[in-house]
């Protein structure tokens, strides 16, 4: 049934596709009907009835208006949204909607964007002849993000079919009826899931709004200005809305290829980052174990001195995965300029053996639109609806589509499709991943020739394998690696065998890119074996690991957070600390970064610098900065041209970043994203045992990046894991003597911490998961590492 | 987009060979059998059934909690139907339901006068129970007896034609 047909909208001959509903080709014809409960990515409810427009198929006329919404184009039919027929129908339908809505617009935080308004204006009786009492609701609180007025809700349900059918979890209902019919929760609970912002984009009323935008401003104050989201690799389009050079809020733009016309949470709500109390306006210089406000010439001078004399070769640069990738290209530009080759990117990696092998352009392995069209997914080492909460839908989409997904985990996920989940100790990832391969028959080849070899593959990890063929069969599967895969101490074992995996079930390798410029840092050449244009060095520097475990002597840090945003928070600081001159460029400023930087450099953050981040499909997406930076603080690119100058290297006279991002381009060509690796590995020992405790520090949801760690309303949520705590198996707890609550203390990189015990049967046995990246954190060692517990505090 | 959309089914973490009685999981299975599969949430209605006639003519939260977790459906789709439709009680109620129709043919025919004579002689509105808990008032929507109105449901039995001392029979008839 691919055939056109023609139907008349209004006069007008439009092409539709038979089973269409009619006001999707109004739609697409830019003919307008008013509407409240429909919506392009939601089922029909057609319960609001303002489509109502007249129609007649087969030359016969419907004896009455029918909605729009759900009324199926036939050939020939003409419809009449005009008509005094079909206007009658919209304004009385437009009469019911007003009986129960308060009509006090000046004090509703929706007023001057609200679709009801917008349709009242058009539809609306001039006088209401209702003279009856009107109904009044009480309010819910559906937590920190969602404000809610009931009383205004007009009962379209796009709320609820979007908890159905999008998120996955029904956390909102329509309970009651006739009049006394409310959305809520009806168990007074807050909504939890991590795309639950969207219902606020939803509501056509005032009875959903942002919670931290209520009352700030009126949307004609509001300029908007194009951007991307700094967080996840998904680089979701935003829309900001600008007063008086502050962002005060998030809206998505719609594109199909990234984030639809979705956002998730950390994307909408992370702007209030950009408010803290703590950000960096003034260039600073430490004199005497005393901060200085400096101007930027002193300070500038002052790098570029010490950069010039340190010898390169004890020189490190640690550059955040979310700065632009002009940033990041000119970082190691001016890096390499110097002589000096330790610049790394991945900062939340610990094993680096197969750097001489890893690809050298990896992405996601498909595009983002493609991810819902494979046939079989299997996600290794992901807490995936934190990781990447607009790809964990894709993949949901892909589920329901009727793709096979598998996971192998440390912990089991909490996923609103089917999956077929192999929990493993984290230390037997690898193990797992052979015992798979073998159920494949690969031959005991590559890394992981001697793990696949003593593989002993059961009934798991053959279902996992059938899954994968099943995908092949279809020509589209993806094996996909989440940040805990990265994080992992056997990385590059694990990385050989997912590729093991791949190539024998058929399947492409994919990488869920963590930060929103991952990808773009292959590209713009910020690792230690990778130059710009991502090529492969000759003479590659030493990545993180090296620079851990032998301090640089001097230490740039571009946009980083050593307690937070490192591996290994505790070895990361001793360090900088270790370092004799340290420059850290920041949109913020810590007590950690003030302990250890020398120079504090002020650069924008997300919205107040120009730049470019390339997504996980490799899509390159550029944005203007939407406000300028606070006091002193500059563009990071600026601060890096005049840097250049400074020392006197060639070709950074640039004007706008526009014109490094050509350059780069230039370099880079043709890409051809490939997440194939380059050279065989010979085989590599696993280096994390098996039979010991291990600590999983997954990286909550809102604790991915500095901005999105100074959101106040993001952080009130209650996220699963998300607190600094020990959380263990049940079992795994009475194994170790500890009962919920308990005070354990955590031994870890030379450092104790004492962590209350939370029971979570999610987990793994082996797996002792306390989070990364959230205070107090930093007092542990590795992401994923060996870790002693015993019971009770530190005395 | 379409009109079908399969209901959304959520997979609970609890055991459901505990849920219940095993007469009441027996009683709830063979309603199982009449709808097709992934459709098992349609033998919501009658279970909600089976669950208030076994709690003594009420639903508790647990109750609803626990059939979302047997019909793997999410628990505020049992909330919806149990607070939709008026023959489930959400409340304590008395040993028996006395339901007053009060849709348009029973209120022509005297329905009103049923429930105000009611309250004068029993001192129960509707919604209320006697003191002595034998019944509870209920004023209903169209019972579908329209013929004989008005209408009066006890319990499961309509009685028809009513006369305020009909129903007064009625009503001391109730154990």
């Amino acid at each position: 049934m691919t055939d056109k047909i023609t139907i008349e909208i209004d006069g007008r001959a439009c092409e539709a596709a038979p089973g269409e509903m009619i006001i999707a080709v109004a739609d697409r014809e830019g003919i307008t009907i008013p509407r409240f409960c429909y919506h392009k990515k939601l089922s029909i409810a057609a319960n609001c009835r303002m489509c109502l427009v007249e129609a007649e198929a087969g030359g016969r006329p419907f004896p009455k208006p029918v909605p729009a919404c759900a009324t199926p184009v036939s050939d020939g039919m003409k419809v009449q949204t005009r008509s005094p027929k079909a206007i009658d129908a919209q304004e009385g339908t437009m009469e019911f909607l007003l009986i129960n809505h308060p009509l006090d617009c000046p004090i509703c935080d929706q007023g001057g964007e609200c679709e009801l308004q917008d349709v009242a204006m058009g539809y609306g009786g001039d006088v209401s002849r209702y003279s009856e009492r009107k109904r009044v609701v009480e309010d819910e609180d559906l937590g920190p993000l969602i404000a809610t007025e009931m009383t205004r809700c007009i009962h379209c349900t796009r709320c609820v079919r979007f908890g159905a059918e999008i998120a996955g979890v029904r956390e909102l209902g329509a309970t009651g009826r006739g009049e006394a019919m409310r959305i809520g929760t009806f168990a007074a609970a807050a909504v939890g899931h991590e795309l639950s912002g969207n219902v606020i984009d939803l509501c056509p009323v005032g009875a959903l709004t942002s919670k931290p935008y209520r009352f700030q401003a009126r949307a004609w104050e509001l300029t908007g200005r194009d951007s991307i989201s700094p967080h996840d690799g998904v680089g979701a389009n935003l829309r900001l809305h600008v007063r008086r050079n502050q962002v005060l809020r998030v809206h998505p733009n719609d594109n199909e290829a990234v984030n639809e016309t979705w956002l998730a949470d950390r994307d909408r709500f992370s702007y209030e980052g950009l408010h803290a109390a703590d950000r960096l306006t003034q260039p600073m210089i430490k004199r005497n174990g005393a901060w200085q406000a400096v101007a930027w010439g002193e300070a500038m001078t002052l790098v570029a001195e010490r950069l010039k004399t340190t010898e390169a070769a004890t020189c490190g640069w640690w550059l955040a995965p979310n700065a632009t990738l002009e940033e990041l290209y000119l970082a190691q530009r001016v890096a390499r300029g110097l002589g000096c080759r330790d610049i790394d990117s991945r900062l939340r990696q610990q094993d680096f053996r197969d750097d001489t092998a890893a690809p050298l352009r990896p992405w996601l392995g498909c595009t983002i639109a493609e991810l819902e069209t494979r046939r079989a997914i299997l996600v290794v080492g992901s807490d995936l609806r934190q990781e990447q909460p607009l790809l964990a839908h894709r993949i949901r989409k892909a589920a329901l589509a009727g793709a096979g997904v598998g996971c192998v985990n440390p912990l089991e996920l909490e996923l609103h499709h089917g999956a077929t989940q192999l929990v493993v100790d984290p230390a037997a990832l690898p193990a797992a991943l052979a015992a798979i391969a073998k159920a494949l028959d690969c031959a005991p080849e590559g890394a992981g020739a001697a793990l696949i070899a003593a593989a002993e593959p059961d009934d798991r990890h053959r279902a996992l394998a059938e899954l994968l063929r099943a995908g092949e069969a279809e020509q589209g599967g993806l094996v996909a690696l989440g940040a805990l895969a990265v994080a992992h101490p056997d990385y590059a074992l694990i990385r050989a065998l997912a590729e093991t995996i791949a190539t024998a079930s058929g399947c492409a390798l994919g990488w869920l890119p963590p930060a929103a410029n991952s990808v773009g840092a292959y590209l713009a050449g910020a690792l230690p074996q990778v130059g710009a244009g991502g090529v492969a060095l000759e003479q590659p520097g030493r990545a993180l690991d090296a620079m851990l475990a032998e301090a640089p002597r001097t230490l740039v840090l571009w946009g980083v957070e050593p307690e937070r945003d490192l591996i290994d928070p505790t070895r990361a600081m001793a360090v900088c600390e270790q370092a004799e001159f340290v420059v850290a460029c920041s949109a913020f400023r810590s007590p950690a970064l003030e302990t250890v930087a020398d120079v504090l450099l002020p650069i924008g953050a997300f919205a107040e610098t120009a730049g470019t981040f390339v997504n996980a499909s490799g899509t390159w997406q550029s944005f203007q900065g939407a406000v300028a930076p606070p006091g002193e603080a500059r563009p990071g690119w600026k601060v890096l041209r005049v840097l250049g100058n400074l020392l006197d290297q060639r070709g950074f006279d640039y004007t706008s970043a526009a014109e490094v991002r050509t350059e780069l381009a230039e370099q880079c060509g043709e890409i051809t994203h490939d997440n194939a690796a380059r050279a065989a590995l010979e085989a590599l020992e696993p280096r994390l045992a098996e039979g010991g405790l291990v600590r999983v520090g997954g990286v909550p949801i809102y604790a991915l990046d500095a901005l999105v760690r100074r959101a106040p309303a993001l952080q009130r949520t209650t996220m699963p894991r998300a607190t600094l705590a020990l959380y263990l198996h049940p079992q795994q707890a009475e194994v170790l003597g500890l009962e919920e609550g308990a005070e354990a203390t955590l031994t870890q990189g030379g450092q104790t911490l004492t962590g209350e015990v939370r029971l979570d049967a999610r987990l793994a046995l082996g797996c002792a998961w306390v989070p990364a990246a959230v205070a107090g954190s930093e007092r542990l060692g590795a992401q994923i590492g060996p870790i002693e517990i015993a019971g009770g505090g530190l005395q | 987009m379409s009109f079908r959309t399969t209901p959304l089914t959520v997979a609970h973490d609890r055991d459901k060979s505990t849920l219940f009685t095993a007469e009441l999981r027996e009683a709830i299975d063979a309603l199982l059998t009449r709808y097709p599969e992934d459709w098992q949430q349609s033998a919501v209605m009658p279970a909600l059934t089976l669950l208030q006639d076994a709690n003594g003519g009420w639903l508790t939260r647990a109750l609803m909690d626990d059939l979302a977790v047997y019909l793997d459906m999410p628990e505020v789709a049992v909330y919806e139907v149990a607070t939709f439709y008026g023959m489930y009680d959400l409340e304590p109620q008395g040993r028996h339901k006395v339901c007053v129709c009060n849709s348009v043919s029973c209120m022509l025919r005297g329905s009103e006068e049923l429930i105000e004579h009611v309250g004068e002689k029993y001192g129960v509105r509707p919604g209320e129970t006697s003191d002595d808990g034998r019944f509870t008032l209920k004023e209903v929507e169209c019972l579908g007896a329209c013929r004989h109105a008005p209408a009066v449901l006890v319990d499961k039995t309509y009685h028809e034609n009513l006369s305020p001392e009909a129903l007064d029979e009625l009503i001391d008839g109730l154990e």
